[in-house]
């Protein structure tokens, strides 16, 4: 068992990886981690994550930058049904279209569109950072463990752009910022977070646990 | 519901804490990694280091600092001091930096900020502000920017100046009155509630934290979206999670997630 944590020039690969170090040890479970930008890795990995952090036009480019990569995980994910989290941007790029500044293309594995954030209350500040709790709307295995609602486990978040989803089955859990700002999306074995679980300390370190558990 | 964060901030020296951290369960209490890891553990929101190594040669240790400090806590980690270029900022994020912390840089060349903003993304690019008040008794509240540890005087008008690096990029703002800064007297509420009213990203106050009240009042007075400070959390007058409940207590939402393993 592996997992590979896609490198194209974007996210905080480093926290990443050590993040899943740790929770595989923790868990007693035997994955190596390998961070790579070779999609031949990454196609034969067991286990594939997409980090991400800046612009969403800037990670798909980066992400098109690397020959074959984009190939490989529609046909491994997409097509071949790899149990794939993608954190934070890396997440936003499962969607169908980015809006952010330009409008971009994602790989449309989420049906809906990632928009600006926009807070019913004016005099909520931009990005959204920090620690929110997490309102869970269908059950799912990654969130096994984890307490979710006002008084469950907190998620660290930056970010202010979300994913707006189409289908409402595909969100698994939001967070209220002046209304709700979607969290985790997931379809068949594909999982996406807004936050970043490497950042979120308990809630962050069971997740990945659960993520490295998963058998869709 | 978003949570009110408090960040404990670590001068660090030549790879070494410099005021020295008074924890009674730490090995080494000047290693920054295993101050991080108590700060960690007693559930802060985030961390800071400010490095202040006067020599170039010796900002390699740092790197290694931030390295060691984000494979052993998963919390966000923000790194500032002598960020001057593009690969400064490269440079620390591999390392481990969730966000950098921009301050003289940003003064001298606002245009860095939009750079560093366009390369990083806004959500890692924190511009540090120094401001003293120029006022005088009477007079409407004027803040200044100052630079160099508070010596030096720019002119520059910290509102005006928090506006412009909020629109150039910067995702978050560190503010820092350097007439409280080391005070215990608290913060300048009046200049954290100007820039944080002024601003759409978020504000952390820092500067003159000596009891929790200060804390408080940063967020309910000052309108910050969190609070920094030193010496009461190091030298162990309060822990992270007295403090912690004690703002909860008063009324602000606070984080209290037990610190259970996976």
């Amino acid at each position: 068992m592996s997992v590979a944590i896609v490198d194209y020039g974007s996210g905080n690969l480093h926290s990443a990886a050590k993040a899943f170090e740790r929770a595989a040890r923790e868990a007693g479970l035997d994955q190596p981690i390998r961070v790579t930008s070779d999609p031949a890795i990454v196609a034969a990995a067991d286990r594939i994550v997409l980090p991400g952090v800046g612009a969403f036009a800037d990670c798909r480019r980066g992400l098109d930058a690397v020959p074959g990569m984009v190939e490989a995980l529609t046909r491994t994910v997409r097509e071949g049904g790899r149990p794939f989290l993608g954190i934070c941007v890396g997440m936003q790029l499962m969607a169908s279209r980015g809006l952010e500044h330009v409008t971009t293309a994602g790989l449309d594995w989420i049906a809906g569109d990632v928009k600006a954030i926009v807070p019913s209350d004016p005099s909520l500040k931009i990005p959204h950072m920090g620690w929110n709790n997490l309102r869970q709307h269908h059950p799912h295995p990654l969130l096994d463990g984890i307490a979710t609602g006002e008084d469950g486990l907190h998620a660290y978040f930056v970010h202010s752009y979300a994913l707006d989803v189409r289908d409402p089955e595909d969100l698994v859990a939001s967070v209220d910022y002046g209304g709700p700002v979607t969290a985790l999306v997931a379809r068949d074995n594909m999982v996406g977070t807004q936050f970043h679980p490497e950042k979120s300390q308990a809630l962050g370190l069971r997740l990945i646990a659960n993520f490295m558990r998963w058998r869709p | 519901m978003l949570k009110v964060r408090l960040i404990p901030c670590l001068d660090v020296k030549d790879g070494r804490v410099v005021k020295g951290v008074q924890f009674l369960d730490l090995v080494d209490a000047g290693d920054p990694v295993e101050a991080a890891k108590a700060y960690d553990a007693a559930g802060a929101d985030e961390l800071c280091f400010l490095d202040i190594t006067a020599s170039h040669e010796a900002r390699g240790i740092l790197f290694d600092v931030v390295r060691r400090t984000a494979e052993a806590c998963f919390m966000p980690l923000t790194v500032g001091g002598g960020v001057r270029t593009v690969a400064d900022i490269r440079n620390l994020l591999l390392a481990g930096a969730d966000k950098v912390s921009i301050n003289t840089a940003a003064v001298s060349n606002p245009d860095f900020v939009r750079e560093a903003a366009e390369k990083f993304g806004s959500q890692c690019i924190v511009v540090a502000i120094d401001a003293k008040k120029v006022s005088g008794e009477g007079e409407p509240d004027r803040w200044e920017i100052f630079t160099h540890g508070g010596r030096k005087a720019t002119g520059i008008d910290a509102i005006a100046f928090a506006r412009q690096v909020a629109d150039l990029g910067a995702g978050e703002l560190l503010l820092t009155s350097m007439d409280r800064d080391g005070t215990k007297g608290g913060y300048d509420l009046a200049l954290v509630r100007a820039i944080a009213d002024a601003v759409t990203v978020p504000v952390i106050a820092s500067g003159g934290v000596g009891n929790l009240d200060h804390l408080v009042d940063g967020v309910r007075e000052g309108h910050a979206s969190a609070v920094l400070a030193a010496s009461i959390f190091h030298f162990g007058t309060h822990t992270i999670g007295e403090a912690k409940d004690y703002m909860a207590a008063a009324g602000l939402m606070m984080r209290r997630d037990p610190q259970t393993r996976v």
